[in-house]
């Protein structure tokens, strides 16, 4: 365990505390995204090279672009309103619900006989992934490929919405 | 004493300036535009000693090659380039650039986002400059792309104008084909050599052994393997240099403020695919050594650039607008340039490359200052009369002009336009592409005599020219030093002392006797003085009196007028053909899903629905009594649990920690297993 | 403490801080993100266990984090276009108003 790790680590979950408890959501999407360089650099760290490029590229490069849009379309409505009575109850509660899955995890986690293998990280090249895709895991692929395209159609025809531009169950 | 390693210092400056410059509140104008001119003249010393540097050395290739990343076992690499020829790119992209951005202290005076200009100004100098310095034709096009968003944001910075915001998109988009063809050719050329830096210590693919091994690979269809990269590469070079037939969007980018109209259409961005041809020569000329060849890369290039050279001149001829006819002139330089390349002269290329740089910076510059003073008016029919009211804006957009127009002996376009006749004249595979250049010589002197008359000469036609004054000293002394430029660069290349030419390939040129080429040079004289003799006929002697009065020209054969005016109709044969075939297309694919896949869905659907009818029949007599006693508990049942659904997210998902909670204790402390 | 476990523990303390933020939080995006957040620990997770976890396939939890990115991208994807269908309905996108679906 290292300086560089520990600092990894501090920065992630404190940028995203940040984004989580932030009262602006522009400023909560862009320290999220920081939060995911941070995971990416923990991939780094680790040397899984390849998993943090697609980290930085899906989630910093695509997915908070997408949130950012999303954020921007939805602006005008009435979001995040002082917090009533009842916000901050269920702030609390779910504060409390957090720490209570965190105290679980940290104490099953401590009480586990982990077997660390101390060697240094497993090589994998680029060829190597390559080739376990297109082989073993082919079937997976192929399958996550139909689900990203039904994903887009349907994240397109939910968006779209209807042609008439009536809210078709309005009561 | 600058080094290669040291050159990304150059392409930083402007960058910083630009990151500053979007950091700065909307009020900081005096800070985002100080930074960027600041930067830019930082950059332009470093150009100079880097200048300087290669210079000492003039046929060697300095380069510092450094690792980005690693991917597993692969490594891409990257690197930093200096030579002769990026040396004096980078120095003259960072003089002109420089006098652009002063220019446009005055000419953006009252825009309400003027930081923001400032910005994309210093962005897309840090692209361009990022395209010269590079080693590596990935980093290359990395730069290349910031280019174009560049200058997508520059063209479209009057966003709120529907022609500005469609001539953007139409840049982009445009560029952007010819983009598609360098990156296939990109990846092309690493697989066929592994490697994408220009010069690696003998790996690189400009270096002879490489470039040897790639011109013995032949495809199945008879072309060489270097044609088929250099012609893809070729592709985004025409795109960013306006070649036919993808010129079209360079005269639409006229929307965009007229600083930037002289530093994308001037300096950098049409004269980057020229520049890129150059940089890569030895691989377009490495297809040279087989004779069995159907098509020599060079030759297409040629053909390319000979074809707008003409096209560029002729339909400059009858533009109205001050600046399309500027657009024109471009179009048909460039033409001038890639022909040069094409023909196998690439220094003669760079030269004209440096000096039109100048005098069509120059060029725009004065059309924008006469737009800024004539409150953008800027139709040349209802101009005129300005040589009173704007003195030196008169004086140095004359000197433009004859530059362009090729004035001999004094002016710096008669001998960079000199050095390409001679090499054309030269080329022993064609002889069209000359004549193309003797007839683009006659037009370019008729259409700038024209110009200067319609705008400078008479009176006024319109009160906005009546009303002009001269523009302040922040736009005119930027003017007066382009005009000494347009005219001292000639002298650094004439045939009797090829000071550049020699630097510029690093082996000394012979000098050649001016009378040697006699003819030739006496045959351009001649022409010249016969395009600004026509021009001066039908425009300077009998000026135009009313902005309404018919062209001479017009008058003569209205037909072709219009169809020339009309840019020979190219964006509708697009419109008619490209555009269409997609709707049509579109169509298509349209009518198969309604009509024949929809009928058949249509069918089956209906059959089934038939089976249904027989079942639920059925089902209704036979079988459902007992079932619905049944059902009757199960829908009770349901009623009970479904006032745990309280349909609030939040619930659902603090049940399962909650939940979850609950098991891993039981897991935890209860010892389940 | 071995480095195994602070792997762990620095993915369980993410996972749980997401968790808070998609509980605490009443605009949908940021409850999306909390998920965002949890699924990126689960990731970390198997890179922990791939890097010092018991030799197995050298490539398995990468290429796990690879299928698992590309999900979650699918995921995002229909959720952020769920929550413009909700702003579109109901010109809001706090989530105690979307309770159309209760039973």
């Amino acid at each position: 365990m290292n300086a560089v790790l520990i600092l990894i680590a501090l920065v992630t979950v404190g940028t995203a505390i940040a984004a989580m408890a932030g009262r602006n959501l522009l400023h909560s999407v862009l320290l999220l995204a920081l939060a995911w360089t941070g995971v990416a650099a923990f991939y780094l760290w680790a040397g899984a090279e390849f998993a943090a490029f697609a980290q930085v590229l899906v989630y910093v490069g695509a997915i908070s672009m997408v949130v950012l849009f999303a954020v921007l379309l939805t602006r005008r409505s009435r979001d995040e309103a002082a917090p009533g009575p009842a916000g901050q109850s269920r702030a609390l509660s779910a504060v409390m619900a957090a720490a209570a899955v965190a105290g679980v995890l940290v104490g099953a986690i401590l009480r586990s006989p982990l077997a660390a293998s101390p060697g240094p990280a497993p090589a994998v090249t680029v060829r190597q992934l390559g080739a376990e895709l297109m082989g073993p895991y082919a079937a997976a692929l192929l399958a996550v490929g139909v689900l990203l395209t039904v994903a887009l159609i349907g994240a397109v025809v939910l968006a779209a919405g209807d042609r008439t531009g009536q809210p078709e169950d309005n009561p | 004493m600058i080094d290669a390693a040291h050159l990304w210092l150059i392409p930083a400056l402007p960058l910083l300036a630009a990151g500053i410059g979007a950091l700065t509140p909307r009020s900081g104008r005096r800070l985002a535009s100080g930074a960027a001119i600041a930067a830019m003249a930082g950059a332009f010393l470093l150009s100079c000693l880097a200048l300087q540097r290669a210079l000492a050395d003039p046929a060697a290739h300095l380069y510092a090659n450094f690792t980005w990343f690693e991917l597993g076992d692969g490594a891409v690499r990257l690197g930093w380039l200096l030579d002769p020829l990026n040396a004096f790119m980078c120095v003259m992209v960072t003089f002109v650039s420089l006098l652009i951005f002063i220019f446009s202290l005055g000419y953006m005076k009252e825009d309400a986002n003027f930081k923001q200009f400032f910005c994309f100004l210093s962005l897309f100098a840090a692209a361009m400059l990022g395209v010269i310095v590079a080693n590596s034709l990935l980093l290359l096009f990395i730069s290349w792309e910031l280019v174009g968003v560049a200058s997508y944001l520059l063209i479209g910075f009057w966003f709120h104008k529907p022609a500005a915001a469609a001539a953007a998109k139409k840049a982009f988009l445009t560029t952007r084909i010819g983009d598609l063809g360098f990156l296939l050719g990109l990846v092309w050329l690493y697989d066929a050599t592994g490697s994408l830096l220009l010069f690696d210590g003998g790996h690189g693919v400009l270096e002879s052994g490489v470039l040897g091994d790639l011109a013995t690979q032949v495809l199945a269809s008879g072309l060489a393997v270097p044609t088929a990269i250099s012609l893809l590469i070729f592709c985004g070079a025409a795109g960013k240099s306006g070649q036919f037939p993808l010129h079209v969007w360079l005269p639409d980018a006229m929307e965009g403020p007229t600083p930037v109209s002289a530093l994308i259409h001037a300096a950098t961005m049409v004269a980057a695919g020229v520049f890129l041809v150059a940089r890569v020569f030895p691989l377009f000329a490495a297809d040279q050594v087989l004779a069995a060849g159907p098509l020599h890369a060079l030759t297409v290039v040629a053909a390319i650039g000979a074809i707008t050279a003409l096209l560029g001149a002729v339909i400059a001829v009858a533009q109205d607008d001050l600046k399309r006819v500027l657009a024109f002139s471009t179009v048909s330089q460039l033409g001038y340039m890639m022909l040069a390349l094409g023909v196998g002269s690439w220094v003669g290329a760079i030269f004209h490359l440096l000096t039109h740089a100048f005098f069509k910076a120059l060029l725009f510059l004065g059309a924008g200052s006469v737009i800024h003073a004539a409150h953008h008016e800027q139709d040349i029919r209802r101009l005129g009369g300005l040589s009173r009211s704007m003195r030196t804006t008169f004086v140095t957009f004359a000197v433009g002009m004859m530059a362009l127009a090729g004035v001999p002996f004094v002016f710096s376009g008669f001998w960079s336009k000199e050095a390409i006749l001679h090499a054309a004249s030269e080329w022993d595979v064609s002889h069209l592409p000359f004549y193309a250049t003797l007839i683009g010589v006659v037009l370019t002197a008729f259409y700038m005599t024209r110009l200067l008359c319609e705008v400078f000469r008479g009176a006024p036609r319109s009160p906005a020219a009546a009303h002009a004054h001269e523009s302040p000293r922040v736009m005119t002394i930027p003017l007066a030093v382009l005009a000494i430029g347009a005219v001292a660069l000639g002298f650094l290349g004439t045939p009797v002392w090829p000071w550049l030419q020699s630097r510029l390939t690093g082996t000394p040129i012979p000098a050649r006797p001016l009378l040697e080429g006699g003819g030739l040079m006496g045959l351009s004289i001649v022409l010249v003085a016969l395009g600004l003799g026509a021009g001066w006929a039908l425009y300077g002697r009998r000026v135009r009196l009313t902005a309404t009065a018919p062209d001479p020209l017009a008058a003569a054969a209205p037909r072709t007028w219009a169809f020339l005016g009309d840019r020979m109709k190219f964006d509708s044969l697009y419109a008619a053909t490209l555009v269409r075939l997609n709707a049509f297309v579109a169509a298509l694919a349209d009518f198969l899903d309604r009509r024949v896949w929809g009928s058949a869905v249509g069918f089956l659907a209906r059959f089934a629905e038939f089976t249904g009818v027989v079942n639920s029949e059925f089902d209704d007599g036979a079988l459902n009594g007992g079932f619905n006693a049944a059902s009757e508990d199960i829908r009770r049942t349901g009623r009970a649990y479904s006032r745990a659904q309280t349909g609030e997210t939040h619930g659902y998902l603090r049940t399962l920690a909650i939940a979850f909670v609950a098991l891993a204790l039981l897991v935890l402390l209860g010892g389940v297993r | 403490m071995s480095p195994l476990q602070f792997c762990l523990i620095f993915s369980g303390v993410l996972f749980s801080v997401g968790l808070a933020g998609a509980l605490a939080r009443s605009n949908a995006i940021l409850v999306l993100l909390g998920i965002e957040l949890m699924l990126n620990a689960a990731n970390l997770n198997f890179i922990a266990f791939w890097r010092y976890g018991p030799a197995s396939a050298p490539a398995t939890g990468v290429i796990f984090v690879i299928f698992s990115i590309a999900v979650t991208a699918a995921e995002t994807a229909v959720g952020l276009a769920l929550v413009i269908a909700i702003h579109r309905h109901q010109r809001s996108i706090r989530l105690q108003e979307a309770t159309r679906l209760k039973g």
